[in-house]
């Protein structure tokens, strides 16, 4: 049987996006997450970085102007009747 | 990768073929923020922005008889709005590369941190303290970051974590590989939880 070597906190924080993005193949999953089982600090790393994305997702949408968007319907207009 | 269009699209490209107004303001409605908010990323003013988004949907408007249906609409239409605001980035100076990317930007974390034998924590992160305070305060540290990143990063870290599209997405609209799209949202994300972690030990 091949042991392999334990992740190093220092390799798991390079790692973390793909592994987030559901890039890392089977084996080097079940590392990551062997050691992510047993540390605490990488854990606490991992949850700052979902945090993050959480927040990110809660940040609101800009609308357009709405002066912006009767241009736009202008524009459309202008179009339908030229081509 | 291609993704043709749904039915639902094929519709609606009917309708604004048939030049049914109604029709374009529900597309120019549903897509009007996410171009705003890629064009500002891209070019770096809202101003600007505003002007690309304009520029950008009269050139779908142009190409709406010539679009061949090889992408979906969605992509076709963000496709068109990237390459525009590229275009005003580059003649206002700014480079904005989403091929290449920057040179190494080294590693995600101070390596100071670790101990140098095992590369085991020395100096871990801490768990999120709890607290119902804390959900508005990240918002603005993250938005803050995010406006702190380089334009590259910024656009992806918005589409993927803002605007919540996949990497399939993201990756056909600018026009990016996916090893590409997945180090520019690491380096972007890397950056928004170190800010989060100063914020929180500042905090303290």
């Amino acid at each position: 049987m091949i042991v392999e070597p334990e992740l190093s906190c220092r390799e798991l924080v390079e790692l973390v996006t793909d592994y987030l993005e559901g890039g890392l193949s089977r084996r080097e999953r079940v590392r990551f997450e062997s050691h992510l089982a047993g540390c605490e600090g990488c854990t606490a790393y991992i949850e700052q970085m979902r945090a993050g994305i959480a927040a990110a997702g809660t940040l609101t949408e800009e609308d357009l102007d709405p002066a912006a968007r009767d241009a736009l319907l202008a524009v459309f207009r202008d179009w339908r009747q030229n081509r | 990768m291609a993704v043709m269009p749904s039915p639902a699209e094929l519709q609606l490209l009917a309708d604004l073929r048939a030049g049914d107004e109604a029709s374009f303001a529900r597309l120019v409605d549903l897509y009007g923020p996410s171009m705003l908010r890629i064009a500002r990323s891209i070019v770096g003013s809202r101003s600007i922005a505003e002007e690309v988004v304009q520029e950008a949907w009269l050139g779908v408007l142009r190409g709406l008889d010539r679009f061949e249906g090889r992408s979906s609409l969605k992509t076709w239409i963000f496709r068109i709005l990237t390459n525009v605001a590229k275009t005003r980035a580059y003649r206002e100076g700014r480079s904005v590369s989403f091929a290449e990317l920057e040179a190494d930007e080294g590693p995600s974390v101070d390596p100071s941190r670790f101990e140098p034998a095992f590369g085991h924590w020395a100096d871990p992160p801490h768990g999120l303290p709890e607290s119902r305070l804390l959900a508005g305060e990240l918002r603005q540290v993250v938005a803050a970051a995010i406006e702190r990143l380089p334009s590259s990063q910024r656009t992806v870290i918005s589409l993927r974590d803002v605007e919540g599209w996949s990497s399939e997405e993201v990756c056909n609209a600018l026009e990016l590989s996916e090893t590409n799209q997945r180090v520019l949202l690491h380096r972007a994300r890397t950056k928004v939880r170190r800010a989060i972690e100063e914020y929180v030990e500042g905090r303290r």
